[in-house]
């Protein structure tokens, strides 16, 4: 084995001991911890992982603050992004289920997620309750919405303003997910 | 022509009314294109130069930091529609309502990429739990037998048990039956037979009147008197019986709480309650 390929066998090593161990209570690693760890040739490191994820149906996330940037980020924006590790691909209904989540919880999602969106971001915590009731069990409506902020799917200020959050920014096509519910035939 | 002080007083009413104006629009989430900016900047200039007290500078610049957080607004509002991810609420909402469990499923699944990660005790947490490892101690020393010192048995006198408040001097059926005489002695010198509640349990300190409380309501439960309540003159009054009522009562019994705070005592002291 070369030097310099024995060098980011190293480093994808510890990338992946980083990028999949939970260290924080919320998913992933900051870039400026990925350098202290890996040196600054880090997002070098996470292509490779990247690459050799591919095959297992995984990425390498990158999450920026803020909105993501037009173009090349700079190392900066990347220092300050967060890491992690998601599925590349798309789930079946089946495999949703068997990950611990309920079809009726997954759709209440989707349709949270999406309202907000269409919302600019924000909207009242009893629009979307009333929202969710309309398909699923009246109690479970304000269950569900406490149960996708404890996941980090969503966050509520004082004011039952709800937003998105961390994990719908990591997890969660947004444009996509619009495109497709505004395209379907109902 | 208006005086000036007319005039000021305008301009005050304006300014509040565009702030409360800027907080719906803030709050509500409100369109903020409803605001006419520059009709509002022309207010606020318009009577600017009327203000020389520190109140009114002060809320001619609320009325601008307010206006402020409008203009932002707009441009997040400008910013949002401008990218790919506007769309008309009403329409996605619309769709929303109508689209079917296992359509919405079946998108979300095309655009959800969940994350993966494992969950494991952390480095800090180890630390903490060698720390606490290490300071605990050995259970033998933990769980040393205890052996209580011995006490000699003795008697004690009634007196003795009285002082120490264990038992009264008087057997309480005994102490409730003089309670009882005392009530109907009262109440005979009262119109209807029956005595204010705060004129029977009042007493000169606030101890003896909750003691009194307590005994009276006893008397009640017990059925050697009633309770007569007027809620609209807010007027509780206490009525003994001649004998004891010991017949089971038809009607449903009722727990009536009453306050007998530190307040209320030094009002009824005062004679300023019923």
């Amino acid at each position: 084995m070369s030097r310099r390929k024995a060098y980011y066998t190293n480093k994808i090593k510890r990338a992946v001991h980083l990028l999949f161990y939970r260290r924080h209570k919320k998913s992933g690693v900051k870039g400026w911890e990925l350098r202290k760890a890996l040196g600054s040739d880090y997002p070098k490191v996470l292509k490779i992982l990247d690459k050799h994820l591919k095959a297992l149906d995984l990425q390498v996330k990158t999450v920026f603050e803020g909105e993501k940037p037009v173009g090349k980020p700079t190392l900066d924006q990347l220092n300050k992004a967060r890491f992690c590790i998601t599925l590349r691909g798309e789930l079946t209904p089946k495999e949703a289920k068997m990950i611990g989540w309920r079809i009726d919880d997954l759709a209440g999602l989707a349709t949270t997620i999406a309202y907000i969106i269409s919302r600019r971001g924000k909207a009242e915590r009893k629009k979307i309750e009333e929202l969710l009731r309309s398909k699923l069990p009246e109690w479970k409506a304000g269950i569900n919405v406490d149960r996708y902020i404890r996941y980090g799917y969503l966050t509520q200020d004082e004011n039952e303003q709800i937003y998105l959050d961390w994990r719908t920014y990591t997890e969660v096509d947004q444009k996509a997910l619009i495109d497709l519910v505004l395209s379907t035939e109902t | 022509m208006q005086s000036k002080r007319t005039r000021m007083k305008l301009g005050r009413e304006k300014l509040q009314r565009i702030i409360k104006t800027c907080e719906s629009v803030e709050e509500r989430s409100i369109d903020p294109f409803l605001m006419d900016v520059e009709e509002v900047i022309s207010v606020i200039k318009e009577y600017f130069p009327e203000w020389k007290l520190p109140e009114d500078l002060c809320l001619d610049a609320e009325t601008i930091h307010h206006l402020a957080s409008v203009i932002k607004l707009q441009s997040e509002w400008v910013k949002h529609r401008s990218t790919s991810l506007y769309t008309d609420p009403f329409l996605l909402e619309e769709k929303l309502t109508r689209i079917n469990k296992e359509d919405i499923i079946n998108i979300f699944l095309k655009t959800w990429h969940p994350t993966v990660e494992l969950e494991q005790i952390s480095i800090h947490s180890l630390a903490e739990a060698i720390k606490y490892w290490k300071s605990l101690l050995p259970l033998d020393e933990r769980w040393k037998e205890f052996s209580p010192e011995e006490i000699e048995r003795g008697f004690v006198t009634r007196e003795e048990l009285i002082k120490e408040k264990i038992v009264q001097d008087k057997v309480f059926s005994e102490e409730l039956d003089e309670f009882w005489r005392k009530l109907k002695i009262k109440a005979e010198k009262c119109e209807d037979g029956k005595i204010r509640y705060w004129d029977f349990i009042g007493a000169e300190n606030y101890g003896e009147t909750v003691r009194k409380a307590f005994m009276t309501s006893f008397l009640v439960t017990y059925g050697y008197a009633t309770l007569e309540i007027y809620p609209l003159e807010e007027e509780i009054f206490v009525k003994p019986y001649q004998n004891p009522s010991t017949k089971i009562r038809e009607k449903q019994l009722v727990s009536i709480p009453i306050a007998i705070t530190v307040e209320d005592w030094m009002k009824w002291k005062r004679g300023e309650l019923k």
